[in-house]
């Protein structure tokens, strides 16, 4: 097994390492006093502003970011597009580590944690918003491990279950789309009973469709963006299916984004023009408003398109940044930018030092373990024996 | 000061009763809900409000808070605009509308009749009690702070400091006291009869009947008989609203009310999706299978035609190989013969010529 090589030994003091390590030191420092000592003793959250980045960033635009899961298995196995079939693996796993590591981001910001299980156990709310996303997160965490499970599976040896799990696949890849519409959709519905308190332009009885769609725009752009990173950093990893179509799925997933980006464009507008709130874009808020609609989303869907016809990855890859910034800040606009507008600036929430160093150690963790997957289980290639067996 | 004067009721033991009977709420079913019959409330004249923050001080001890920095006879505190805390289920504040008096206006929970943080809370730990106060039940809150995000009051705080218990903290309307009979501390404290505590019901006819025995006195409206699907808490006032802080843009639907859409969709999801996606993936298997047999047929369409084409080029070089073959036989028949002739030739003139040298000039030529 040639392909099986482990990674070359480049000595653990590479810059990414010794970062990581600073940033995992200070993270596990937080996390004792957060859990000691109580949320107040890390956080600037306030009354007026009950969630911060842990939720609006780690949440909110963790979700978002970990939609390329069902995003390429769809594309691959009920669209039909099976060339990108290689892509699937990678994808699966950034899913599933968001999803996870959006559960331990929760876990840190819910007031007692260890009551989590409580809204199954005990009060089915199931008027809330908040209980669908639970209840589909919850699932489809579950779906995304046995989505990644065969990868696990070849690794171990374990011939009888990497099969049966694999039989599943079909079946595994309709209930993750039909999950993450939902959960996707609801975190901007987890707004819709408070219109009183986030800004008109951003506000809409539409805002579970404006999640879904750009969540769709998110999973594209990852995956293009992920896969730019990782081919840089773990080609020897790479079998020859997986780079051989890796050009080919960026132009397709590309092109998808385009066409995607450039509907979202357009039903933000009917969002605005739902509420008749043009003269709003008057105001800070309204420039700001354009700036996310021109500079987020309309530029990276002009850039994807040039970039596809005339196959110029660079400037696919800065399209893929663009939109996963702007999925950044249109999360964190809905959830604390424009959230409580009206308030005068010293009762506005500014992230703490500490918040900020939690959040990258999630992020910093998600790496970690991604590499740690990547260098050791058949990730970016199938395990030789099951080649033919997709 | 009469009881009765700032309560509307008439027999408060009648109310304990009806307390004690108690059935839970669940004001968040999404189904059209304008309140249970006869709960309570109260009614707030903020034209009679002197903000002497009496209510304050009684909250304050009729729920066993800490005592606040500054004591309650100090007015300075009404100098910046505050909001309900941890320690402070109600605050008065004071306002300077334009070419009027300063006015003072008390907030607190509203008691929703239909409670945004009630139908946002996914372990249904609010509450509204057919009685009226929305309650809040701390033994199974998970600390989401979701109800604070929907409260369009911005009224619930949270216990940050609090490592392993925090709790939500908001004005109960007293119900404890409620049940035992007695007024909301507020209420019995207020020196001035701005706050009236009774059924729900009678403190809006009350409030009409102001508006309307005093014309020109107050706004033709009572705040919180509509506000966001209408509320417990009601308020009157000589001055607009927003100028006493209060927002006048919250419009009448209720929380649940706007849920309730987006909530419908998830059946239709959960329905269509999985017919719609298999489909998909009916019709991408049909393509390739359609593709495969359509190849199939071409490959051998192709490999027939090749052998065909094959075995034709076949017959035709073996029967041109046999023609070459006669024809070299003949040819070398000749030769032989030519040869024998030739040598018969030479034998009888016994010349050599000197061939080596030619050939070379005849190829370079
Ligand atoms: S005012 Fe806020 S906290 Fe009080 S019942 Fe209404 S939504 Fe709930
Ligand atoms: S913080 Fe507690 S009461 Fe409020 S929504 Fe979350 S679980 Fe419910
Ligand atoms: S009703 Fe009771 S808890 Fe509410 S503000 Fe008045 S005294 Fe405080």
């Amino acid at each position: 097994m040639n392909e099986q090589i482990m990674a070359p030994k480049k000595g653990l003091m590479t810059p990414f390492n010794i970062g990581a390590a600073i940033i995992v030191v200070a993270g596990i420092i937080i996390t004792i006093l957060r859990f000691t000592l109580g949320l107040g003793a890390v956080t600037n959250l306030s009354d007026y502003y009950p969630w911060g980045i842990w939720i609006g960033f780690d949440l909110m635009v963790g979700v978002a970011l970990a939609a390329g899961g069902y995003v390429t298995s769809s594309a691959c196995y009920l669209f039909g597009m099976k060339r990108y079939h290689a892509a699937v693996r990678p994808a699966i796993l950034t899913g599933f580590l968001g999803y996870f590591f959006v559960v331990v981001s929760l876990i840190y910001d819910l007031g007692r944690p260890w009551r989590l299980p409580y809204p199954f156990l005990l009060g089915w709310g199931t008027t809330s918003m908040l209980f669908e996303v639970a209840f589909c997160v919850a699932l489809y965490l579950t779906v995304l491990f046995l989505e990644f499970s065969p990868v696990a599976l070849e690794w171990l040896g374990l011939k009888k279950a990497r099969n049966l799990v694999h039989k599943l696949t079909i079946l595994l890849t309709i209930l993750g789309v039909v999950l993450s519409t939902l959960h996707q959709s609801s975190l901007g519905a987890l707004f819709i009973p408070a219109p009183s308190k986030l800004h008109p332009l951003w506000y809409s009885e539409y805002i579970a469709v404006f999640f879904f769609v750009s969540s769709i725009v998110a999973g594209l752009s990852m995956v293009i963006f992920e896969g730019a990173i990782s081919h840089k950093a773990l080609h020897h990893r790479m079998g020859k299916e997986y780079l051989e179509n890796h050009d080919d799925l960026t132009l397709g997933f590309a092109k998808a984004a385009s066409m995607v980006l450039a509907g979202y464009f357009t039903i933000k507008w009917v969002g605005v023009a739902a509420g008749n709130h043009w003269d709003l874009l008057a105001t800070g808020y309204g420039l700001w408003f354009l700036v996310e609609m021109f500079g987020f989303i309309a530029l990276p869907s002009v850039l994807y398109a040039v970039g596809v016809r005339e196959k110029k990855f660079g400037v696919i890859k800065i399209a893929a940044v663009i939109s996963v910034l702007g999925i950044i800040v249109n999360r964190l606009n809905v959830s604390i930018i424009c959230f409580n507008w009206y308030l005068p600036s010293a009762d506005r929430y500014v992230p703490s030092w500490m918040e900020v160093v939690i959040s990258l150690f999630m992020v910093t963790l998600i790496m970690l373990v991604f590499r740690f997957i990547a260098n050791r289980m058949p990730l970016f290639d199938t395990h030789p024996d099951y080649r033919d067996n997709h | 000061m009469s009881l009765s004067r700032r309560s509307f009721l008439f027999g408060l033991g009648a109310a304990g009763t009806g307390l004690a009977v108690g059935k839970t709420a669940s004001a968040s079913t999404g189904k059209e809900f304008t309140g249970y019959p006869d709960s309570y409330g109260v009614l707030h004249d903020i034209s009679r409000c002197v903000g002497c923050r009496q209510c304050e001080g009684a909250c304050n001890t009729v729920n066993d808070l800490d005592a606040p920095e500054k004591p309650f006879t100090d007015t300075s505190v009404l100098d910046t605009k505050r909001r309900t805390g941890q320690e402070s289920f109600t605050v008065v504040n004071r306002f300077e509308p334009k070419g009027k008096r300063p006015h003072f206006a008390k907030i607190q929970c509203n008691h929703c009749q239909e409670p945004a943080c009630a139908s946002v809370c996914f372990v249904r730990a609010f509450k509204k009690s057919p009685e009226g106060p929305v309650v809040y039940n701390p033994d199974i809150c998970v600390g989401c702070r979701y109800c604070m995000v929907a409260c369009p009051f911005d009224v619930p705080a949270y216990e940050y400091d609090k490592a392993f218990s925090p709790r939500v903290r908001k004005c109960t309307m007293c119900a404890p006291r409620i049940a035992e009979g007695k007024l909301p501390g507020c209420v019995e404290a207020c020196p001035k009869e701005a706050l009236v505590f009774g059924k729900r019901d009678d403190l809006l006819a009350l409030a009409k009947e102001r508006i309307k025995k005093h014309p020109g006195r107050y706004i033709d409206h009572v705040y919180g008989e509509k506000e966001m699907g209408g509320t417990a808490w009601l308020y009157i006032s000589d001055v607009p609203f927003e100028e006493v802080g209060m927002r006048t843009d919250l419009g009448s639907k209720s929380a649940p009310a706007l849920t309730s859409g987006a909530l419908g969709v998830v059946p239709m999801v959960v329905g269509l999706w999985p017919v719609f996606l298999t489909g998909m993936y009916g019709m991408t298997k049909r393509r390739e299978k359609v593709a495969a047999q359509d190849q199939k047929v071409a490959v051998t369409a192709a490999v027939q035609e090749a052998e065909a084409k094959a075995a034709q080029e076949l017959e035709v070089c073996r029967a041109k190989a046999k023609t070459d073959q006669e024809k070299a036989l003949a040819k070398a028949d000749k030769e032989r013969e030519a040869a024998i002739a030739k040598a018969l030739e030479e034998a009888a003139t016994k010349e050599v010529p000197p061939e080596t040298d030619e050939t070379p000039h005849g190829e370079e030529a």
